[in-house]
């Protein structure tokens, strides 16, 4: 039978190999590199053409390298991260750029603007802005991404289950999260959170993971009962393939986009919300040091003395803009078409 | 006959429809073993009888209550002998679609048997289902939603081998999975793209060696072209042929157009609503069909000839296809069939030679569900 010639490849940039990771899943790389390439011309069933072969390191490539590889040369990954990684590190250890002590306030300069050594002025009980944003970042950062962390893991998990395996656990999943969307954020921090005497992070990290899971889970089970129905997922079940694999290797890339998205908006807000609930006075309470903690106790005097709110809610504004970005680069780098 | 047909139950005897040599298998070895024997080219491998799939129609969101169920499909009987393709054609919702998926166990049959090598797969689990598919494989229709986007084609056409490791060593996998794009007629070197970078009949070529990858014996398409533009559906028939040739495999082959389904047909059986119609050779089907169905689908074959067009008799068939949740009574192709009588609505036909034609050696003795079949050559007819 006369083979037909193959349409040309679309995207010759598809063949830049080369410097492509390891990593792949299934292959050791030494068994790809000691792999003969297999000659194919005239004497091939397929007279294929093919333009642009890969340089002679090709690599077996997956999913996860080539994203690792796309978001090494990602701008926007790369200041994101930088920025990211600021922030874990002053919020591990504040004392590296600001030495002094957030709790050392001289009520007589209230309200001052800046002066040498003390960047960003003091605010409305004298103490220096530019140590308490430093030392702020440990507590906002700590609920934003353990808050973050906990509610993806949790309502991914349960919604992915749930959405995969339908039936009873589904019905009793959804009517739980529509029991948790009924609850007001605020009446139910005011509520749960005034019987706390802690002053630490934790009890708020739990109240927001408690509220903010329902609405993660249900994103992840909306885009997995999407995914679900394609066509390769019968196909992997047809070949044998367990429910574990499915879910991890078909329906999880698969699903996880929205979700990615959900999360890192929902960071922001979460710090936010940690600021919200230390405003009401039920959040952390003023001798610990907290972005939120400062910006409510700011916003009064934002007339007479911006600074001392412009600079916490500054921080705020670029930790939630970084880690959106992160988010975005990721999932852009997990969607093979926008290479 | 008569008393037959009153009970709403299809038989399972049906005179061209061999006898099934079951194996009795009392261990998951036994099974394995009888899976895993070879079958002689021409005999019977997979035998399908009274095969039912009921969806279930429920109400209600908490508390389900049935209060029917379509009868996606409704006793369906036929056997695949090694070597041989069997075309199935049939109009959109006939049931075709829901045979193949309760073939390759993706659905569970609401009652029938299907016996592979006289195992029946409908009861089997565990490592000799596992065996039954690595045997059968499918092709999927839609090339664009049947490969993992987020997958390379490497990892796509690699996965069979990851979930039966003893099929290939490990060192061994990414030669294998070269080979089998060299012999589908792609560029090996295009092991780490994605599928969003090929046309559709280059992914249905990829979708076609993932299905061989573990060396099966039938493969079932399920409409494997009808995705494609017709100058790429021939490349992939014609591949698809080859491949027959070559690893000696035996193809159901599901699709609603007629001449595709001749051209690539040892056998052609053609379904209405959830039922057999008829079943024959193609020769037999195509130049001598005896249910009225199958004249009515012939008529409407394009013809290329326009002078031949003027004079064929087409048959127009009116109204819908009834609900499969509420089919007729007796003959499902009654409310349709110019020569429905009472008879029709009383008594379900018999998939069977029709007596008129029995004893006879005409093309026309194969198997027809209809009361009152006759020939009529509708493709040739001038």
């Amino acid at each position: 039978m006369p083979e037909p010639p193959q349409e040309p490849p679309h995207e010759p940039e598809g063949a830049v190999a080369g410097t492509g990771m390891g990593g792949g899943m299934d292959l050791a790389a030494s068994e790809a590199t000691a792999l003969e390439r297999t000659p194919h011309g005239p004497d091939g069933p397929g007279g294929t053409v093919g333009t642009g072969g890969p340089g002679p390191q090709d690599r077996p490539r997956s999913l996860w390298s080539d994203a690792w590889r796309d978001l090494r040369r990602n701008p926007v990954f790369l200041l994101s991260a930088l920025v990211i990684c600021f922030l874990i590190l002053i919020a591990i250890r504040p004392s590296l750029i600001a030495p002094g002590n957030p709790l050392q306030c001289d009520l007589a300069r209230a309200q001052d603007g800046p002066r040498p050594g003390h960047p960003f002025g003091y605010d409305g009980q004298g103490c220096d802005v530019y140590t308490r944003t430093v030392h702020g970042a440990r507590a906002s950062v700590t609920v934003g991404v353990c808050a973050t962390l906990g509610v993806a893991v949790l309502g991914s998990v349960l919604g992915a289950l749930a959405g995969f395996f339908g039936g009873v656990w589904d019905s009793v999943l959804s009517r739980i999260t529509d029991i948790f969307f009924a609850i007001p954020v605020v009446l139910g921090g005011l509520v749960l959170l005034s019987v706390v005497t802690s002053n630490t992070v934790w009890p708020v990290v739990g109240f927001i993971v408690l509220l903010g899971w329902p609405q993660l889970s249900r994103i992840a089970r909306g885009s997995v009962i999407t995914a679900k129905q394609h066509d390769y997922v019968q196909a992997a079940r047809a070949l044998g393939a367990s429910n574990t694999r499915i879910l991890l290797r078909h329906i999880a890339p698969n699903a996880v986009a929205p979700v990615i998205v959900v999360a890192t908006i929902a960071l922001g807000t979460y710090i936010a919300l940690e600021a919200t609930l230390s405003y009401l006075g039920v959040g952390l309470k003023p001798p610990s040091v907290s972005w939120g903690i400062d910006i409510s106790a700011a916003s009064p005097y934002i007339r007479n003395a911006p600074h001392a709110l412009l600079w916490p809610a500054g921080a705020l504004a670029i930790t939630v803009l970084a880690f959106i970005m992160l988010g975005d680069a990721v999932r852009d780098a997990l969607d093979p078409k926008l290479r | 006959m008569a008393e037959l047909g009153k009970t709403d139950e299809p038989q399972d005897a049906t005179p061209n429809v061999s006898e099934v040599d079951v194996v009795d298998a009392h261990s998951e070895e036994e099974a394995v073993a009888a899976i895993e024997a070879p079958v002689e080219r021409g005999e019977p491998i997979l035998q399908v009888r009274d095969l039912k799939k009921h969806f279930p129609l429920t109400q209600g969101i908490l508390f389900k209550r049935q209060i029917g169920a379509v009868k996606a499909v409704d006793g369906v009987s036929f056997d695949l002998y090694q070597g041989e393709t069997l075309g199935i054609v049939g109009e959109s919702g006939c049931g075709k679609s829901t045979v193949a998926k309760l073939l390759m166990h993706l659905e569970r049959a609401t009652a029938g048997e299907i016996f592979y090598k006289g195992q029946d797969i409908t009861k089997l689990s565990g490592r000799a289902l596992k065996a039954v598919r690595r045997n059968i494989q499918m092709v999927f229709q839609d090339p664009y939603t049947s490969l993992n986007p987020r997958m390379t084609v490497g990892d796509i056409i690699g996965e069979p081998f990851d979930i039966h490791p003893e099929v290939a060593p490990k060192g061994d996998r990414r030669r294998k999975v070269q080979e089998l794009l060299d012999v589908v007629g792609l560029n090996p070197e295009y092991i780490n793209r994605y599928p969003h970078q090929f046309s559709g009949g280059q992914r249905q070529r990829i979708g076609i060696a993932r299905g061989l990858a573990l060396n099966p014996e039938i493969i079932i398409c399920d409409e494997p072209v009808s995705a494609l533009d017709v100058s790429v559906q021939a490349q992939v028939i014609n591949l698809m042929e080859r491949l027959q040739e070559e690893f000696n495999l035996s193809y159901i082959f599901i699709a609603h157009d007629l001449s595709i389904v001749r051209h690539i047909s040892d056998r052609v059986g053609v379904m209405y609503l959830g039922k057999m119609a008829e079943i024959g050779t193609d020769e037999q089907i195509y130049d001598h069909p005896t249910h009225p169905y199958t004249q009515a689908l012939l008529s409407a074959v394009p013809v290329p000839d326009p002078e031949a067009r003027e004079h064929r008799d087409r048959i127009i068939l009116t109204g819908d296809v009834p609900s499969p949740a509420n089919p007729p009574s007796g003959c499902r192709f009654r409310t349709r069939c110019w020569k429905a009588q009472d008879k029709c609505a009383e008594e379900v036909p018999l998939l069977a030679i029709p007596e008129r034609f029995k004893g006879s050696d005409s093309p026309a003795a194969h198997e027809s569900a209809c009361h009152f079949a006759e020939e009529k050559d509708v493709v040739h007819a001038a």
